[in-house]
């Protein structure tokens, strides 16, 4: 059977007989890599552009049109020592990059808005305590009205149509007091230049929105970054399947490219990648990403084969069906779209002091209004008065309050191996004081690993190791893994379902099922694990056994230890079967456990917990859990972890140690505590500022002042979210 | 004062010529790459190898 490789679903035209192609590249990180990869690409013939971008760990490649095939440039990578992988732009992410250069641009225009309007402020202010002219004063605020009035409806849009939503939707949010501020202070600013009046707000209108801006600006950057390096991760995961293009010819494609109906092939070791059905071959197969048992299920034609699934012993082929066929995959969709659309009630820090804080600035503003005419000042004076309060007070330390801390802290948890999925997961897990565990693949790591290494000879272990290397049993790939195993033995022979046996020097090898290797009889007298797999190695006539399981993170035991000591609730929910729930939850020291768990039970469970005020943080990997992921108050999932549950947890931590999570928790709850401080030093700028404002000797210069003292002051006192503590186990 | 007619346009010019350069730089995807670039201004220039001969 022939195999090719098919990338073309991943090229494009790029006009003038050229074609592109993005790879995400994994190991990119100094100026030496780029400059090693970018040489060595461009010398391949015919490859007219290879231009590495470092920030999003990806090389843009053009060449001429039918001159070479996409697989060369990921040999030649890989030969310079660097995995690749194309990459698709997914359509999130295109949003985010696109919303990140209209947030530049807003921000370039404001920026230079505020410094001309500025230049021309200076004159003004000064001139005011000495001798300027009125027609002079007057041309220089028709000038900052002709520049400020066109940059602030440029750069004000974010904020307008932000509140613009709000408004529709009958709630408010901080854009509301914001838009409410800019646009009057403008529209007042433009009533007294007519008026030829002293006092003209354009500068401060401006600059509020360049300070705005900075804020969003950074907060949008840094969730486009952790998007970018989401899907790096997942292009390098590659997901492929091996397509039936002929009757007897397999090409691997991407899964992007496999439709309802194509039939594919999958071997034994293989991580299925599609959802499908089988119609021909005979094997087990471990559903264990799906749904948390790690016993080993038997699939025949008919069976049902979810994306996630890893073949273990015989070939398959499927057919490739619609998602939504089966009862388990519609079960979970059900209960995924109930627990989201529960979830989006949750209101924002951010939103909830707006929702305080509006109603109680533009009656302040009001009153002040009402206050000036009762005391006997004119209409006119009591409106400038009445406006100059909503400038002064106008938000714009409050609305960097947040957005700066969730950067620095987003850019903590970054650097700590977390990645963001949604902008409020910050403040939610900052609240979380219960955590449920799932058990497989996220307690334990999602490869197996050989639990009685140490009780084997090591030149027998050596040997058993070289012959597994050829096997693609999963079982077979963790031997010779834990053995470091480089060179396969010569003439070994793989029997389907059973194992792998060669002859060295005479004496017969074999690897696989006790009964295989004749050790059927002390694979039953020997007590082991009920969790692991077992395999037998025989060498004439020794005989061993090797028991084969997922192991526990390495620093899990800490982990559930730190969080006890933070007096974070620890529990374990778990779809698998009770004994190794119980080994588990002994092992790690965790008093509450419930095995064999749905996803409905796990929902059920969630609800409990609330109904007594806990706030949960659900932790799992498995496409099982999913719902439960979105049912929590907030979710981690590892990045082994289905497509499914991934796209739905708030954060995705990375590699194999579990202490991100705790590490996590910290940065948020410290995030929390800044952002909480931030808004109470916004609230006391306010307290000082608002009977200033009120009296009426506000003039555009201290607006200028104090609306720039706080805003940095609040920009400082996030920068401390930097200073997250390495220990954290 | 005449001086006036003279100077505000100008320095509306050089601030719209900023204005426009940033625009320029942010089109022509100059800030796509941040890290890269600041390697980039202190990487060598070497030639580019034999086989592809000015290929930019």
């Amino acid at each position: 059977m022939q195999v090719t490789r098919d990338f073309s679903h991943y090229v494009r035209a790029a006009g003038a007989g050229l074609q592109h192609i993005d790879l995400a590249v994994e190991g990119v990180h100094c100026a030496g890599c780029m400059a090693k990869i970018e040489r060595g690409l461009s010398a391949i013939p015919d490859v007219t552009l290879a231009r590495v971008n470092l920030t999003d760990r990806r090389v843009a490649l053009e060449w001429k049109e039918g001159t070479l095939d996409p697989g060369r440039f990921i040999d030649r990578l890989e030969e310079l020592g660097y995995k690749a992988y194309p990459y698709e732009t997914e359509s999130a992410e295109a949003t985010e990059v696109a919303e990140s250069r209209f947030l530049l641009r807003c921000l370039g225009i404001a920026a230079f808005a505020t410094m001309n309007v500025m230049m021309l402020s200076i004159p003004v202010w000064s001139g005011n305590v000495s001798d300027m002219l009125p027609e002079q004063r007057d041309f220089f605020h028709w000038l900052s009205a002709l520049i400020a009035l066109p940059a602030a409806a440029y750069a004000g849009q974010p904020f307008f149509r932000s509140a613009w939503r709000a408004l529709s939707n009958k709630t408010t949010n901080m854009d509301v007091p914001i838009s409410i501020g800019v646009c009057l202070a403008l529209g007042m600013s433009v009533v007294e230049t007519v008026n030829h009046a002293e006092h003209t707000y354009f500068d401060a209108a401006i600059m509020l929105l360049t300070f705005l801006l900075v804020g969003r600006f950074l907060d949008q950057n840094m969730r486009r970054r952790t998007r970018a390096v989401a899907g790096n991760l997942a292009a390098l995961k590659a997901e492929t399947a091996a397509k039936f293009v002929g009757p007897d010819e397999i090409s691997q494609v991407p899964v992007a490219a496999i439709h309802p109906g194509d039939i594919v092939l999958l071997r034994p070791g293989e991580r299925c990648a599609v959802d499908g059905t089988v119609i021909e071959g005979r094997s087990e197969i471990d559903q264990s990403l799906i749904t948390g048992e790690t016993l080993y299920v038997t699939a025949e034609h008919g069976t049902p084969v979810y994306a996630g699934s890893m073949n273990i012993s015989g070939t398959l082929r499927l057919r490739v069906s619609a998602a939504s066929e089966s009862t388990l995959l519609a079960e979970i969709t059900r209960l995924l779209d109930n627990a989201l659309a529960a979830r989006s009630r949750y209101m924002r820090l951010a939103d909830r002091a707006s929702r305080l804080y509006a109603p109680v600035v533009h009656a302040t503003a009001l009153v002040t209004i009402l206050g000036w005419v009762i005391a006997g000042a004119g209409w006119h004076d009591a409106i400038v008065t009445g406006v100059a309060v909503l400038i002064i007070t106008c938000p714009c330390a409050l609305g960097l309050a947040i957005p700066t801390v969730q950067t620095v802290a987003s850019g903590a948890m970054f650097k700590a191996g977390v990645l963001l999925n949604a902008g409020d997961a910050i403040e939610r897990l900052a609240e979380a004081d219960h955590v449920i565990f799932d058990k497989t693949g996220t307690l334990t790591l999602p490869d197996l690993e050989v639990m009685n290494a140490a009780a084997i000879p090591a030149d027998i272990f050596g040997l058993a190791g070289r012959l597994a290397l050829s096997s693609h049993h999963p079982v077979a790939a963790a031997v010779a893994q834990a053995a470091g195993a480089k060179s396969p033995i010569l003439g070994a022979v793989e029997e389907a379902g059973q194992g792998v046996r060669a002859v060295v020097d005479g004496v017969e090898l074999r690897l696989g099922r006790p009964s295989f290797c004749g050790a059927a009889a002390l694979a039953g007298s020997a007590t082991l694990d009920p969790e692991a797999s077992v395999v037998a190695f025989s060498k004439g006539a020794e005989k061993f056994i090797l028991s084969v399981r997922q192991g526990l993170r390495p620093d899990a035991k800490a982990v559930i230890a730190a969080l006890k000591a933070r007096n974070i609730g620890v529990e374990i929910l778990s779809g698998d079967r009770e004994p190794a729930v119980i080994a588990a939850a002994r092992a790690l020291d965790v008093a509450e456990w419930r095995a064999g768990v749905t996803p409905t039970d796990k929902i059920a469970r969630i609800e409990e917990l609330k109904r007594r005020g806990a706030k949960v943080l659900m932790v799992g990997d498995g496409m099982n859990d999913a719902p439960s992921l979105a049912a929590a108050h907030v979710s981690m999932s590892p990045i082994s972890a289905a497509h499914l549950s991934q796209a739905t947890a708030d954060l995705v931590f990375l590699g194999r140690p579990l202490a991100p999570v705790v590490a996590a928790i910290d940065s948020a709850r410290k995030a929390l505590h800044l952002m909480r401080q931030n808004l109470w030093l916004a609230i006391g700028y306010n307290l000082l500022a608002v009977p200033v404002a009120i009296s009426g000797i506000v003039t555009p210069l201290i607006a200028a002042a104090a609306m720039s003292g706080s805003s940095i002051l609040v920009m400082l006192n996030s920068l401390r979210a930097r200073s997250t503590s390495r220990e954290v186990v | 004062m005449e001086i006036l007619v003279y100077l505000v346009p100008l320095a509306l010019l050089l601030g719209g010529a900023g204005l426009a350069a940033f625009l320029w730089s942010l089109r022509s995807g100059q800030y796509d790459d941040l890290d890269g670039a600041a390697w980039r201004a202190i990487a060598d220039d070497d030639p580019p190898p034999q086989e592809a001969p000015a290929k930019r």
